[in-house]
């Protein structure tokens, strides 16, 4: 972790010096250009939908569970729908729900390792119990049982799943602060009168923004993987949102008479989960941390 | 655990929505309705169904669920308990047995096409949704070749093999996942002990490659490894809830996932708190596991 700026009067320029770095490590491998590649296509695909998809996703016909054809390319499933059209349809979700959440976990759950890290005394105590009480719980579990109390619907959902990796952060972003904030900058920012709260977020977070950024990838690939199966269980947006795990449930009954009904919506997920994986190994390897966070 | 216990309690106590009206389908008299009411003890304060709850619970206690025949939360969970150890373990099994081949081969062999192979389909492995999986696994091994059942599970009492079989597929589907991140992981710490000095030494006393790479390197990368591990089970736990219901097998998350549907409140928060105490039992094992393989750390 090189710290980034000495100069304390400039921390922006930290920002972009980082900025920088993922620009280069994603420039420099291959891997990471196809991700970003079909990252974009589907983000594509998700802000044009209505453009892009033949049909209605929920326009029922006679035409049902017929195979891939010119007409169906991805087929129909058994209400007659266009997989196709459903697949493109559920890009959105899928992708605002994986990001929406993890922005969301990621500021609160920052600001609280911060604050934690900072203040150290009652504050983290109370922070790191809470911390703790979560770890006590896999991610996924703990989504599943808030959308058990929070009910479904696409704002439990987000509620539901960024809670679930609050922890995350704010364990990252603590144990960044604790090791920076003896560092001599910060000695000298606080000695020339420099308010807390312009210390830890002007001083101390441009440089911890590394591990939280490595977080973040990871992170949203389970994100995305946390919808689809909350979807898949029944406990997704609700049964008129086209979602590739709702896809899925669906077609599962059919699927040995209908075999792309089991197959296309889950290859959608695997690849827009492989390709953030592929650009979160470059951010990772960029920022040199071993890999013991998954 | 307490603490934990009590954050499942007070946190489903917020559902909205009300377990009674479910279970009469708003078909019921007021009567019925104020009857079952009592009958549960949803009629008293939240606290004291709190203190009740903790008390029972320090008894071994949790309730009897809101369905059916209301059956007594433990003896549910002690009927889909075995389920999900069987799953989780065959699933474990399945994971390390393809993982430490696949990762030691791939650092040996780095920059080979055998690594790259590995490589490819670590990455294929983490990010394939275990239910997407499942279903591929049906689809051909289940659908199209029949050799193996696509639903269901048969006790060890039924056999050996009948255990087996029911199991292969469902363990196969969460343990892939798990197998992709101990690999990718086995790799990279491995490389880096390849690279040590005592590996020369080993090397200019002529030690063989395999007894180079297992006595000497492997004992010392499997540090990173075992960390590794203990976040890994969450996924094995996280993947045993959604794959169960794949292959309807009543196992923890079948029982977990019909509660959340039916409002089931004990039978939800028995689950819950007992998948919690095997994650945090087995983190427990993994952090004895480091005492094990690396005698620098102590546990006083």
């Amino acid at each position: 972790m090189p710290h980034l700026s000495a100069e304390t009067d400039e921390p922006s320029g930290a920002y972009s010096l980082l900025i920088s770095r993922v620009y280069d490590a994603i420039r420099t491998n291959l891997k990471a250009k196809i991700g970003l590649i079909i990252l974009v296509v589907f983000l594509l695909c998700a802000i044009f939908a209505s453009l892009l998809a033949p049909y209605d996703p929920n326009e029922m016909s006679m035409d049902m569970m017929s195979a891939p054809s010119f007409q169906h390319l991805l087929g129909t499933d058994d209400l007659g729908r266009d997989l196709f059209s459903r697949i493109i349809w559920g890009t959105q979700v899928s992708l605002f729900v994986g990001f929406i959440t993890v922005a969301i976990s990621m500021i609160v759950g920052v600001f609280l390792g911060v604050w934690a890290g900072y203040y150290g005394g009652w504050i983290d105590m109370i922070i790191m119990r809470y911390i703790d009480l979560q770890w006590a719980f896999p991610n996924f579990i703990i989504a599943v049982y808030l959308v058990a109390v929070f009910g479904t619907g696409l704002l439990n959902i987000i509620i539901a799943i960024s809670l679930a990796f609050l922890d995350d952060f704010a364990r990252v972003a603590r144990s960044m602060v604790i090791t920076l904030k003896e560092q001599p900058y910060i000695e000298a920012a606080r000695m020339q009168g420099t308010s807390d709260f312009r210390i830890m977020f002007k001083h101390i977070l441009p440089n911890s923004v590394g591990p939280i950024i490595v977080q973040a990838s990871v992170s949203i690939s389970y994100a995305i993987l946390g919808e689809a199966s909350l979807s898949f269980l029944g406990l997704g947006v609700n049964a008129n949102t086209p979602t590739w795990g709702l896809i899925l449930a669906d077609g599962r009954s059919f699927i040995s008479q209908a075999w792309w009904l089991g197959v296309f919506p889950g290859f959608a997920i695997m690849l827009i989960v492989l390709s953030i994986n592929f650009i979160g190994d470059a951010v990772r390897d960029a920022f040199d941390i071993r890999h013991t966070e998954i | 655990m307490i603490a934990v216990s009590t954050l499942v309690f007070f946190m489903l106590r917020l559902v909205p929505g009300d377990p009674i009206a479910a279970m009469l389908a708003d078909a019921g008299s007021d009567e019925a309705r104020a009857a079952l009411t009592k009958k549960f003890g949803f009629d008293q304060p939240v606290i004291i169904q709190y203190f009740k709850w903790i008390w029972n619970l320090l008894q071994g206690d949790l309730g009897t669920s809101l369905y059916g025949s209301n059956q007594k939360v433990t003896s549910i969970l002690a009927e889909a308990l075995p389920r999900t150890l069987s799953l989780a373990f065959l699933s474990f099994f399945i994971a390390i047995a393809i993982a430490f081949p696949a990762g030691i081969i791939s650092a040996v062999k780095k920059n080979t096409t055998a690594d790259h192979t590995v490589s490819i389909f670590a990455f294929l492995g983490l990010s394939m949704p275990d239910f997407w999986l499942a279903i591929l696994l049906i689809i051909v091994f289940a659908a199209n070749l029949q050799w193996l059942p696509a639903i269901g599970y048969a006790p060890l009492s039924s056999g050996f093999w009948e255990w087996l079989r029911h199991l292969i597929l469902p363990s196969i589907a969460i343990g892939t996942g798990f197998s992709a991140i101990i690999a990718r992981m086995l790799r990279s710490s491995l490389l880096g002990e390849l690279k040590s000095d005592y590996m020369r030494t080993a090397a200019a006393k002529g030690l063989s490659d395999t007894s180079m790479v297992v006595v000497h390197a492997l004992p010392n990368a499997m540090l990173p490894v075992i960390t590794v591990l203990g976040i890994a089970i969450a996924l094995l736990f996280s993947g045993a809830v959604v794959v169960e219901n794949v292959f309807s097998i009543k196992g923890l998350g079948r029982v977990l996932i019909q509660g959340i549907l039916n409002r089931d409140y004990p039978v939800v928060q028995g689950t819950v708190l007992l998948i919690s105490a095997f994650f945090v039992f087995a983190n427990l094992i993994v952090d004895l596991l480091y005492a094990v393989i690396d005698p620098r750390v102590r546990y006083d």
